[in-house]
């Protein structure tokens, strides 16, 4: 179980947060026009990497904020968490 | 029974205390602080099941976690539990304990039969055998074999025990108790850390309740007591027995499952069977210690032939001699110890040494006593069937390749020792990159990726000196880390008897002529011609080999057979072992009973029951109550010997001719608020939100962003910046975490909250013709005529002076309201709307009335919003808005979603308009 550290509530276990996929998917603006594919990018198509991913948890069982989590995907080694809004170093 | 194996004095048992038990039916007595399997060998039982594959006669191998064969099928307190190792099982008054794996009894086993098909059941032989005809394998061949193979048999019964889970952090978690986890715990307690040490085993102490050495003046068995009393005493601490890590996982998580009540004729009350601690530490110091190998030779499966080292444990810790004629064979000098324990009991052993000439200490003080010690000798096979009666022994040449003349020693016991293995499982399960280690033939950890450290024999160091040496300073090191105390702590001194080196050598040859099988997973009977086969016929990778001969996969997952099933492979590949590699180790290090891995819950532990604030009053009048998502909700209200269908007939058919009244507080409901509330209903809504005036309802969809429908319900607008927003019962966890991701991530610049309402709010649905005219009575101040309140309006009221919200919204075709009071107040509604009611002929109805309403008009129900259905598919495209963007809409322009032939939802009205 990995141990997450929450920005807002600091160390907590994982069973505390919910996944939230890839948190390098930019939602494609309102009333823009897009094609297939990049309608089909941000809806399907993710990577899968192994090795560093930026990723959506979000603290449900606890602040209840969306916080991004840079980790390994193959090692569980976490390096760091942003708040939402946070610049991504 | 008399206990005639049973030593006059000595062992670390109770001999005040008495204990009976029975095994295959016949009673024997042991003794308090006795396991089952040391009770059965004071008894003079070396019998005790029959093996998985050939049903050959099986004793007792170890003395512990490690016990490949005593397997036993446990009864207790009138409950039955499979596969249990007897060698682990305490002994309480009234056990009793069965074989497995045989039939109609052990003595007499039909399926030994196998034994002597053997040829016919190399490894493989299911793989290549049971494959045609295909349609046999479930009918005819799988029932057969499950049958003929197995082990224990598992309760039908529903299990009365309780499992508890418990979450814990620390400083430093210590596994197992030997002179390394008793040494840093105790620094590390010293230095103030939070500390967790625990023991697999009832005694603490490990090698040192066996080991014939003195530390700072005492034995090493009153130096650990001595510890162990001081540790308990200290608040920082926790001392667990009974207590086996046996799971690292990620970020120094760690699952320790500990045995509360196994030992314990009943469960006491209150009390758990077993607890599972699920404990995060800082650090972990692995400290489990070594197994003994075995050294394989023929027929090495025969009751009597065990590790050298559980006949010392049973000796010293059980007062239990394993035989009275003992033969020790070993490469190393572990081997010795034993011979002279029973030296010191007035037995004579015969020592076969596979050495030539070793020269050591504690070899000297074998001669000293006289033990008939034999160099360059081996056994070549057991002789006996349900017990060993003799051995086949031979003098072995210098490269272990030939073999001399074969004589014949009288005995009734091997006691075997092919040197140490180091318990790394717990170090390997943790991602740490073990390394084979040339010095001790066998794998020790190597670069750590978690915080853990690994001790003692556990770490490849065999001398008590380094051990001790280490494990304080490890512990000091470590504690000081965390707590920035450095308390000084005074090694003692160590007195132990110095080894000579060991013997590379681990599988005596096949004699010529003989074709002995020559077991090395001693459970699953896998045999070193089984390892040929499989490399012959072309496996490679260890990993495969495992699987296709089933090496080291049973249930004591290869502790005594993996690193001599890697000596083999290597040596036929002619590799080293390291570039062979071991399989991966994997959790949990020994069984593990579901029950507590499940822990609380089960039933309606399972999840949490949420119950209206209304729901006591349903209950006193006789309502059926359904499962809805987490909630109970009434399914219908019975009358009599009413059925479901005719129950909410009944209820159905008065809302449509006079009013019923429905509890609907289990809606999910979420308070949108803030300046751009509207802005952000019209883009997670499919319809169009912007120009909905204050104390108005709204009946809206909202998608997914792949344009599957997520959820419908009405939203009111209640101020000018304030939305009360409803939910499907089941969908409101989830739809508030949809809105709190669009406001965090994707729109943060949105001035909007979101916040979950559905508990503060109690809610009743009123719907029928008549009520209307109840709604008036029940807020006789209120204006609730069509005008005052027209459809999809919304007014607050007083309900006999409790503040209520009145929305005036129908889902079943008549006019309806739903009242909403603060929880607290629902019951007081309730009973409110029931009595007032009564004139108007009202009546309650469940969620089976409420669906057939809905479906009645045509109205999308749960079941149709099941996450795989587009708007079109329920018939509501037409609440898709075509001015506006919103959530999931770029979606519904995918091929599929405007095919022609698409599946649809529609109306079916019976022709004669009757029924």
């Amino acid at each position: 179980m990995l141990h997450i550290k929450c920005p807002h509530c600091g160390m907590r276990s994982q069973n505390e947060f919910s996944y939230g996929g890839d948190a390098t998917v930019k939602r494609p603006e309102l009333n823009k026009e897009v094609t297939d594919q990049e309608w089909d990018n941000f809806v399907y198509n993710r990577v899968s990497p192994r090795g560093k991913h930026l990723e959506l948890w979000q603290h449900l069982s606890g602040c209840r904020q969306w916080i991004k989590v840079e980790r390994d995907t193959a090692t569980h080694e976490i390096f760091k968490t942003y708040k939402a809004n946070e610049e991504i170093a | 029974m008399t206990q005639s194996y049973r030593i006059e004095t000595g062992g670390l048992i109770n001999r005040n205390k008495k204990i009976s038990f029975k095994f295959n039916g016949t009673s024997y007595f042991g003794y308090e602080g006795d396991t089952l399997a040391s009770a059965l060998l004071a008894n003079g039982v070396h019998l005790v099941g029959r093996s998985f594959k050939y049903h050959r006669p099986r004793g007792f191998f170890g003395a512990g976690v490690d016990e490949p064969y005593a397997v036993v099928q446990l009864y207790r307190n009138g409950e039955t539990e499979p596969n249990i190792k007897a060698t682990e099982q305490e002994l309480f008054e009234g056990l009793e304990a069965s074989s497995v794996n045989c039939w109609p009894s052990v003595n007499f086993d039909i399926g030994a039969i196998n034994n002597f098909l053997k040829i016919f059941l190399p490894a493989g032989f299911y793989y290549k055998t049971f494959m045609w005809p295909k349609s046999f394998w479930y009918k005819i061949y799988e029932p057969f074999i499950r049958k003929a193979a197995g082990l224990g048999v598992a309760s039908t019964k529903h299990d009365k025990e309780r499992y508890e889970h418990k979450y814990e952090y620390c400083d430093l978690l210590i596994a197992g108790s030997g002179p390394s986890g008793l040494a840093s715990a105790y620094s590390a307690a010293k230095n103030g850390a939070k500390v967790i040490l625990a023991e697999d085993k009832p005694r603490y102490g490990g090698s040192l309740l066996t080991s014939d050495v003195n530390i700072g003046n005492q034995s090493g068995k009153d130096w650990a007591d001595g510890i162990i009393s001081e540790l308990k005493e200290m608040p920082n601490v926790t001392v667990k027995n009974r207590s086996q890590v046996f799971g690292y996982y990620d970020h120094n998580m760690l699952v320790m499952s500990e045995k509360v009540s196994d030992h314990l004729p009943k469960t006491k009350k209150y009390h758990p069977n077993k607890r599972l601690w699920y404990i995060r530490a800082k650090e972990v110091l692995i400290s489990s210690g070594s197994i003994e190998r075995p050294i394989v030779f023929g027929n090495n499966d025969t009751p009597g032939v065990m590790l050298s080292s559980a006949a010392k444990e049973y000796l010293k810790v059980y007062g239990v001699l394993v035989g009275k004629k003992p033969l020790v064979f070993t490469n190393n000098d572990s081997g010795y110890e034993t011979a002279i324990e029973f030296k010191k009991h007035g037995v004579e052993p015969i020592v076969l040494d596979s050495r030539s000439n070793p020269q050591s200490e504690i070899i000297d003080e074998a001669k000293n006593l006289g033990i008939n010690i034999k160099n360059s000798y081996v056994v070549v096979a057991a002789q006996g069937y349900k017990k060993v009666k003799s051995a086949d022994v031979a003098t072995i040449s210098e490269d272990k390749k030939t073999l001399g003349k074969i004589e014949n020693i009288n005995c009734d016991c091997i006691c075997v020792s092919g040197f140490w293995t180091p318990t790394i499982h717990l170090v390997s399960q943790s991602g740490n990159k073990t390394k084979f280690n040339e010095e001790i033939d066998a794998f020790v950890p190597g670069v750590s990726k978690q915080n853990e450290t690994t001790l003692g024999a556990a770490n490849g160091v065999f001398t008590l000196e380094e051990t001790l040496k280490t494990s304080f300073e490890k512990g000091k090191e470590l504690s000081k880390k965390i707590t920035e105390k450095d308390n000084e702590i005074s090694i003692p001194n160590v007195v132990e008897k110095k080894y000579s080196k060991h013997d590379k050598f681990w599988c005596v040859p096949l004699p010529k002529g003989k074709s002995y099988k020559r077991f090395l997973d001693f459970q699953n009977d896998v045999a070193v011609s089984d390892v040929e086969i499989a490399l012959r016929e072309g496996y490679r990778s260890i990993e495969h080999v495992k699987r296709y001969t089933t090496l080291g996969m049973a249930t004591d997952q290869g502790k005594t057979s993996n690193l001599n099933g890697l000596q083999l492979v290597s040596e036929i590949e002619n590799k080293v072992v390291p570039s062979v590699g071991h399989t991966t180790f994997r959790p949990p290090y020994t069984p593990i009973s579901i029950g507590a891995i499940v822990g609380r819950e089960v039933g309606k532990h399972s999840k949490p029951t949420r119950k209206s604030p209304i729901h006591n009053w349903h209950e006193e009048h006789n309502a059926v109550f359904v499962d809805a998502g987490v909630w109970l909700r009434p399914r219908y209200y019975k009358r009599g010997n009413e059925t479901l269908f005719e129950a909410s007939k009944r209820e159905a058919k008065n809302v449509r001719t006079n009013v019923g009244v429905c509890d609907v507080t289990t809606l999910g409901k979420i308070d949108v608020k803030g300046p751009d509330a509207a802005e952000f209903l019209n883009r997670v809504y499919t319809n169009a939100w912007l120009k909905l005036p204050v104390g108005k309802a709204r009946y809206g969809v909202m998608l997914r962003e792949d344009g599957i429908v997520m959820d419908d319900g009405t939203t009111t607008r209640i101020s000018e910046n304030h939305y009360h927003m409803t939910t499907t019962t089941a969908q409101a966890a989830n739809v508030l975490s949809h809105l709190e991701y669009y406001l965090q991530l994707v729109w943060p610049e949105l001035n909007v909250n979101v916040v979950s309402t559905t508990e503060q709010w109690a809610g009743a649905a009123i719907a029928g013709p008549k009520s209307r005219d109840l709604l008036q009575k029940l807020f006789p101040k209120t204006d609730v005529s069509n005008e005052g309140l027209p459809f999809m309006g919304y007014v607050e009221g007083d309900l006999f002076g409790v503040k209520a919200r009145i929305f005036r919204i129908s889902f079943s075709g008549e006019l309806a309201y739903e009242v909403n009071v603060e929880s607290d107040n629902g019951r007081f509604m309730w009973e409110k709307i029931i009595e007032l009611g009564e004139e108007f002929q009202i009546q309650p109805y469940g969620t089976e009335a409420l669906s057939t309403l809905r479906i009645e008009m045509g109205h999308v129900a749960g079941s149709e919003l099941d996450g795989r259905t587009i708007p079109y598919d329920n018939a509501l495209e037409g609440l898709l808005s075509k001015k506006k963007d919103f959530i999931g809409k770029r979606s519904l322009q995918r091929a599929a979603f405007v095919a022609e032939d698409r599946q649809r939802i529609v109306g079916v009205v019976p022709l004669d308009k009757k029924n």
